[in-house]
């Protein structure tokens, strides 16, 4: 033991040395390429300052501008630039669509799975005449099908768009992409049926039996090629923000899921160490990198402007690798497990308010300056309020691994709102933005029914919020009542009793918006409805705002 | 930046680095000083089927399996046992420590409910003993016969519940209680004592 640790301390230093003389040789050769003009390179020639909202069609696109602020019209190097991007668009068609439609299913999938899971909890004898259908089954069910079916899923379909986007290049190998999809599906169908069927592993986030992991890696690897091949055609220099998170997902992602799944590694409290720093790491080393992947790129280019401060997204970058690897045994405060062990989790927790601000200052400070757009564009409506639920949910997080407050909420539903607020405030509604900017630009068609966009957008906002407040405070009062010697236990259930029947209400609309959005969107994908002369926006663009709209 | 070669690497370095501290360093700490207590033993053949019955039917979902120590909260005085250590959990795998408190922590639940009668009509219908709670039931670990047969575990029901004929446990709800009722950690332990607050 002695030994082993001396060999931890001594191995730790010389990495630590070799890693300060790489920064250093960087630094002196000019790696961190951080100025303004970095930031620009998702941009094309002279394309500052030109949203890109909505797709089509010109006109519309004009009035857009105009709201901006008016800029020249591209001259014929700058519409060649433009030529070449939608045909590098068309490349990802096959794959996209493939992982986007699939996601769609999933994440109607595990809504229901969802809604069923928390009326279960105020109406304990529904359903509860089979085996599949009891609360144990469902909910984790739900959980995995949310995870790994709709996040997980359509958070690659965008990785994959964006590829040519921040590249420069067509995509590479695309089909093994789409054969990825097909394998991950098949996967994600074994794995659900198992674990209604009760083979699962018994592990929290873990549950899939290993024959699906291994269809999950295989997967998973498959549309890992396409991000290298192309890589290594870029005709871009720098390498944008999105790119870094993209290729840290990458590698993190196999890293993390094929360690926590390694059979017999650990056993006893060992296992439950294992068990939470994976079950953290894959929301901030996996959920997390391909949606800011997708806000940094979406935020900048529907507004037209470069990110605020791009050194500080290197700040925001590097710190949450840092931070968010040793985040995840929290989870375990007051466990049998050794104290100093949870104390650095602790620790790490509270440093990645850093990357959360960075990334807070960066987001925030880009839309501000064109607030006016949140009035029309979808995209950038549900990618910014996903931006501020990615600063909130952190923030408090961080809060909550602290101990005094950590005390009173574990073992409670708040921790579930929380979670929420993270996967579906964060992370679905980044997705559900990026997908109403790429679906018109696989198709050539804008989206045939703005009024169900509409419709989608405040389902979901006001079905979070009747889910998310109240679950927040009955968890609270939870706690409070389960710290309380004087009170029986059970009091801390029953008191809970409105509030989770209040999370059923809020579920139901967002499961109706979830819906709607993927009804419409089959629709868009193949082409359906109505082909439209103007924009799927919010809001039709006033014709005449020129000179005093914009910056 | 413009390595993608130098991103991919420290990001996995950072990640492997991390692992090091928070996973593998406690490990060998736990795997170098834990062994099993005296009063601990293996789960029995039909307990460790029930164990995964426990697992299969999620019931991790809603219990922990770690009373904490009193100056966390009131575990002990819910009569969940003394704050739980590493070496309780030597026979456990996977683990089950859990992450909800919407029912109380089973760690001892052999030693608070040790009647195999009570635990089966809870199991039944959790509301029949304990009329608040929101426990599913599990009826498809019972089936309802005309009268018992030989070796046939009876449950009793209260009249509310009572049903046409005999109610007949069958062997994954008898394996669940046995699973139960060898959860018993209530044997002395060596703690670390708690520093004294100044």
């Amino acid at each position: 033991m002695t030994s082993a640790i001396a060999f931890l301390l001594a191995a730790t230093f010389v990495i630590s040395v070799g890693g300060l003389a790489l920064l250093v040789w960087a630094l002196v050769n000019d790696q961190f390429t951080m100025g303004p003009k970095a930031a620009r390179t998702i941009f094309g020639p002279g394309e500052v300052g030109k949203v890109e909202d909505p797709a089509t069609p010109r006109l519309v696109k004009d009035r857009m501008q105009q709201e901006r602020g008016a800029v020249e019209a591209p001259d014929a190097e700058q519409q060649e630039e433009l030529e070449l991007r939608a045909k590098a668009d068309q490349s990802t068609r096959v794959p996209v669509t493939w992982w986007l439609a699939s996601s769609l299913f999933w994440l109607l999938l595990g809504s229901v799975l969802g809604v069923i899971a928390s009326i279960k909890m105020h109406a304990p004898e529904w359903l509860v005449s089979e085996a599949f259908l009891t609360f144990g089954r469902i909910r984790p069910a739900h959980l995995n099908v949310v995870a790994y079916g709709w996040s997980s899923m359509a958070g690659v379909g965008i990785g994959v768009w964006l590829i040519p986007r921040l590249f420069k290049v067509a995509l590479q190998g695309g089909a093994y992409a789409t054969a990825g999809a097909i394998i991950w599906n098949i996967g994600l169908a074994v794995g659900v049926w198992a674990l209604l069927a009760g083979h699962s592993d018994g592990m929290e986030w873990l549950e899939f039996p290993w024959p699906v992991d291994i269809l999950l890696v295989i997967g998973g690897a498959l549309v890992a090629l396409p991000l290298i091949l192309s890589l290594l055609k870029r005709r871009v220099q720098h390498l944008y923000v999105s790119a870094w998170y993209l290729l840290a997902a990458l590698i993190w992602f196999p890293m993390l899921f094929i360690t926590a799944n390694l059979p017999n590694l650990f056993g006893g409290v060992e296992q439950s160490m294992l068990n939470w720093w994976y079950a953290h790491n894959v929301l901030g080393l996996w959920m997390t990198p391909l949606g800011l992947a997708a806000a940094y790129y979406f935020i900048p280019k529907i507004v037209g402007a470069p990110i605020y401060s791009y050194s500080l997204s290197l700040i925001g970058f590097w710190a949450l690798a840092l931070f968010y690897s040793q985040v995840g045994l929290h989870h375990l405060i007051g466990g049998p497990i050794p104290t100093w062990a949870i104390t650095i989790s602790i620790v790490h927790s509270v440093m990645m308010v850093i990357p959360v601000v960075a990334v807070a200052i960066n987001h925030h400070m880009t839309v501000a300056a064109h607030w006016r757009l949140l009035l029309y564009s979808p995209t950038l409506r549900f990618v910014v309020l996903g931006a501020v639920a990615y600063t909130l949910s952190s923030i408090q997080g961080s809060m909550q691994a602290l101990r005094g407050v950590n005390t009173i909420t574990h073992f409670t539903h708040y921790t579930v709102a929380h979670a929420h607020l993270g996967l579906y405030g964060f992370m679905s509604l980044v997705l559900f933005g990026s997908i109403y900017f790429v679906v018109p630009r696989l198709t050539g068609r804008e989206w045939p029914y703005p009024k169900l966009i509409a419709a989608h957008f405040w389902l979901v906002f006001v079905g979070f919020a009747i889910y998310f407040i109240p679950l927040s405070i009955g968890g609270w009062l939870q706690g409070l009542a389960m710290l309380d010697a004087t009170r029986p236990f059970m009091e801390s259930v029953s008191l809970t009793m409105p509030y989770l029947t209040a999370r059923s209400v809020g579920g139901t609309l967002m499961t109706l918006g979830h819906a709607i959005f993927a009804l419409h969107a089959v629709l868009a994908l193949v082409r359906g409805g109505p082909l439209r002369r103007d924009a799927a926006l919010f809001r039709p663009v006033p014709a005449t705002r020129v000179g005093e709209a914009g910056s | 930046m413009t390595r993608a070669l130098a991103i991919i690497a420290a990001a996995a370095m950072i990640l492997l680095f991390a692992a090091l501290m928070i996973v593998v360093m406690p490990a060998i700490q736990l795997q170098a000083t834990v062994k099993a207590p005296e009063g601990l033993e293996p789960y029995s053949e039909q307990a460790a089927r029930g164990r995964d019955v426990y697992i299969s039917l999620g019931c991790v979902y809603c219990h922990s399996q770690q009373p904490r120590d009193p100056s966390i909260g009131p575990d002990a005085q819910r009569g969940w046992g003394r704050a739980s250590v590493p070496a309780d959990y030597v026979y456990d795998s996977p683990h089950l420590l859990g992450s909800m408190r919407t029912g109380p922590d089973l760690f001892n639940i052999g030693v608070r409910q040790p009647s195999q009668d009570w635990h089966l009509t809870h199991l039944y219908n959790s509301r029949s003993v304990s009329p608040m709670s929101i426990m599913p039931s599990y009826p498809f670990l019972f089936e309802v016969k005309p009268e018992a047969e030989d070796g046939d575990v009876v449950v009793s029901l209260p009249p509310d519940y009572a049903v046409d004929g005999v109610l007949v446990a069958k062997q994954d709800a008898l394996d669940l209680v046995q699973y139960l009722l060898e959860l018993d950690r209530s044997y002395p332990v060596d703690v670390i004592p708690m520093a004294e607050e100044e």
